[in-house]
Formats: structure tokens, sequence, C-alpha cells
């Protein structure tokens, strides 16, 4: 019930998008989306309605927290303060 | 970049999963002391965990404990009797699949249903509408589900629905459930893993207060295994460093600011108020309630409610000692529960915990009862 699907918009009609999940074609509603979609772009989708466009380069961002995680875990602890230190700043200016 | 189909995938990589999975070892074993116990409150994070068998790369001392995260398993048995009394008296009732078979106080919606009540399960508030408007019928939403959900019920409702429709809302607000479950004496929790769908309206700030007040982190997380992973591994870094922060592990969707327009519409149409939560306590302000405005789509003042009928028969011992509650504050697992895997299995359940999908009994039974590596320590 509460999973977040995420799909691409193939078409938008008023309040109702036609939207592909990984080949299965449903109407979503985009009464609460928080920006105006378009096709092509990407929606986190819930109960049938839109919650987020997800902008692509958010994804990379979140591969590149991963990233540095690990980064941060497999040197040694002097490097991984530093590599947290600007993960921190980065989360800090996004926080701002 | 690639195609964000193709990053999907990569959220599942089970190569990184596993280093991912010696970082959280390392991490759990650099704290020196077992159990850590984090809580997450969420039933998808739990779905994710034991469909994808994370719980079997966690580390040996790290206690991953399923909060009050699955909405149905804390939907109130009197709010089940409302829906139920509703359909005697010839209402027609919509209802999200996992509420069908929730026992009440008395019976279950499906027990109503098999008794010729006219209920139907959709998938969406929006479906229900749709369904209302071909309908003669007076027809009733029974609407279960955390602030994510409950967002798409308000902008239903704000959307003109048909004269013949109205809703049951037995909605629920996490925050405040969280304070409930922090301020329990018997709970070790020392971090919280945050659902990011509902982050993704609410807005990761809305923690802020709730690390000041408990000096417990806060990690908001997504659904992938990799998300999954990532967030636990920065809530025990934030444990072992002894940091009280919120953290968002999920920037592709959740912003601090969360959905401003969703939240607009959540608060038109809703209000806080306190109600009981199924095993867990009274809970002040986890309950959503309608707004004096909507009255004419609130299905508890459009029409009277006769609950005395169904409470003449004695409600089912067995459901008494059934221990959801003990389970969702993070104190008892369903192994503890004698019950367990016994008189209730998914096909006869007991509690909700083992009805809805999202339920920890019925994910542990689904999933063979798995044990739980971070309890082995204890
Ligand atoms: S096994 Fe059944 S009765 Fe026992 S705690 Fe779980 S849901 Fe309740």
């Amino acid at each position: 019930m509460c999973l977040g699907v995420p799909g691409k918009i193939v078409s938008v009609e008023g309040t109702l998008a036609t939207v592909d999940f990984w080949g299965v074609k449903r109407e979503v509603r985009l009464d609460i989306v928080d920006e105006p979609v378009a096709p092509g772009d990407y929606i986190m989708n819930h109960v049938g309605f839109a919650i987020r466009r997800i902008p692509p380069d958010q994804i990379d961002e979140t591969l590149a927290l991963y990233d540095e995680l690990l980064k941060a875990m497999s040197e040694d602890d002097l490097m991984a303060a530093d590599v947290r230190g600007e993960i921190n700043a980065t989360e800090e200016k996004k926080r701002g | 970049m690639a195609e964000p189909r193709a990053d999907t995938l990569r959220f599942q990589d089970p190569a990184t999963a596993r280093r991912m999975a010696d970082a959280l070892a390392r991490a759990v074993g650099e704290i020196g002391r077992a159990p850590v116990s984090v809580m997450h409150v969420c039933g998808s994070h739990e779905q994710a965990i034991a469909k994808y068998g994370l719980r079997a790369v966690f580390p040996r001392g790290l206690n991953v404990i399923m909060g009050p995260g699955c909405p149905v398993c804390v939907t109130d048995l009197p709010e089940v009797d409302e829906a139920v009394a509703l359909a005697g008296q010839g209402v027609r009732i919509f209802t999200y699949g996992d509420m069908l078979r929730v026992p009440g106080t008395v019976k279950s919606l499906a027990d109503a249903q098999a008794e010729g009540a006219k209920i139907d399960v959709v998938y969406s508030v929006g479906h229900a509408v749709q369904l209302a408007r071909k309908s003669a019928d007076e027809c009733v939403f029974f609407a279960s589900g955390f602030e994510t959900t409950a967002v798409a019920t308000a902008a239903v409702i704000l959307a003109s629905p048909p004269a013949n429709f109205s809703v049951l809302s037995a909605h629920k607000y996490i925050p405040p459930v969280m304070e409930i479950v922090a301020e329990m004496p018997e709970t070790r929790v020392e971090g919280f893993l945050a659902a990011g769908h509902a982050a993704t309206i609410t807005g990761w700030g809305i923690f802020e207060r709730f690390v000041e007040r408990h000096s417990l982190p806060v990690v908001v997380a997504g659904f992938e295994p990799l998300d999954i992973l990532a967030g636990l591994l920065t809530l025990v870094e934030l444990v072992r460093d002894g940091r009280a922060e919120v953290f968002n592990a999920y920037p592709r969707c959740v912003t601090r600011e969360g959905n401003r327009r969703a939240q607009e519409v959540l608060w038109k149409v809703f209000k806080p108020t306190g109600g009981r939560w199924r095993g867990i306590a009274h809970v002040p302000n986890g309950n959503l309630r309608l707004r004096d405005e909507f009255a004419s789509v609130d299905a508890r003042r459009r029409f009277t409610i006769d609950l005395t009928k169904l409470w003449d028969y004695a409600p089912p011992s067995l459901a008494q000692s059934c221990v959801c509650g003990d389970i969702m504050a993070g104190i008892a697992s369903p192994t503890d529960c004698p019950l367990f895997g016994r008189e209730c299995v998914p096909d006869n359940p007991v509690g909700a915990c083992m009805v809805s999908t999202e339920g920890t009994c019925r994910i542990w039974h689904q999933y063979g009862g798995h044990l739980n590596l971070g309890e082995e320590n204890r």
C-alpha cells in the first residue's frame, strides 16, 4: 500500500497523466505533484498520485553519496574523516 | 548520464551491497557493544529487507527493529468496527485490499462482505471516486494509511467528488508516534530510519525538532536495497560518533522542505487529533481527521454509526494474547508470540500484523520466520 513506484510520463492531459511503469501503463493523477511535469519526466507514484518529479541529476547525486560513503569506510581513519567532512559540508550546503 | 532505468538497477547491485554490508559490520564493530538497536518506521522498508534477504547480511550485533510503520496494523479495532457498522447499514464501502481482513472487535470487512455487505477493494482513492460516480448507493471510502496516502485522499476531497461520496478517515500521522516510541522506557532504540516517501511529502526538516528533543539520530532512506543499506550505514555511524542529527540518504526524492503543494492540500483537509493506535498507545496528534469545513464528506458526521449493535458480542479471546503492539514498540519479536505460526497464520490471522503484507508477523511468516541475526548476541 505504501510503496512509492517510479515511472516515466508518456502523456499529460490536464491533471491526469499516462505513466509507463516498467512496461505497464497506468493513469496517475497530478493534483499534488511538486512541480509541473512533461512527457519524458520520471515521477514517484503513490497510490495513483504523483508525489514527486524526480530530477535526473539527483539520481546521480545518490550514487555519488554511496561512493563517498564506501570510500570513507575503506580508507584509513584520517582520510575517512576528511571525506566524511566533505560529505557533511556538501550536505550542510544542501540543508542551508 | 544513462537512463534512470539503468541507474535503478545499480541501486540493487549485489557487489556494492556486499561492500556496504562489510562497511556496516565495521561500523557496528567500532561501537564496541552489542546489540546496537535501530528502528525503522515503515512497512515498505521491512518488505524490502525481507524480499532482498537483507537481514542475512546485517552484521551480528545490529538489531533492526520494525516499528509502528504498518498503517493497517495500527488501525484501531473501533475504526474497523465503524466501517463494518456502516456496511451493515447498507452503505457501499471502498477500501484498500489490506484492510479487508483486519479483525475488528467482532468481525472484519471480509466477514461483513461474506454476509452480503457491499464492499469493494480499490487500489487508489481516485478509483473509489470513479466507482462512486457510477453507483446509486451512498459510498464511503474507508481511508487508511499514513500522511503519504492521506494526501491522495485530501486531493480527491478537494476535487469535487460526487454527492454520494464520503470518507471514513483512519489516516495516521507518523512523526507523533516516533515521539511515543522514543519515550517508552522499555525501548532501547538508538536511532530511527525514516521512510523516504513520507519524507518526500513532509520534508526531512520535520525531524529536526525530534532529534533535538530526544538526542537520537534520524536518517531518511529510500526503498531499494542499497538505499536501505546506505541509510543504515549512515545511521550506525551517527550512533557510533554520538551525533544526534538528521541525515537525508534519499536526496533523489526528499528535500528539506518536502512537497509544499502536497502539505497545503493535506493540512487544508485534515487536522491532527489524538487517538489510539492499535497495540501501541494513545498517540497525541497521531490521527488525521477531516476539518469542520469538510463535514459533508466526513462519514462520521454524515451518518449515525451505530456501534452498540456490534458490541453486543464479546470480543474474540485469542486476540487478547496478540503482542503486535510490543513488536511494533520494538520490545518483542513475532517468535515471542505463542500464536505465531500456530493459531495465527496469514490464512487465519488473529492480529493485524499477520494480515497486512506490511505487517511484521506476516512478513516473517512469509519469509520463513527467519532468524533475526541481531538478536543472537543477546
Ligand atoms: S503472530 Fe498473530 S497474534 Fe501473535 S503477535 Fe503476530 S499478529 Fe499478533
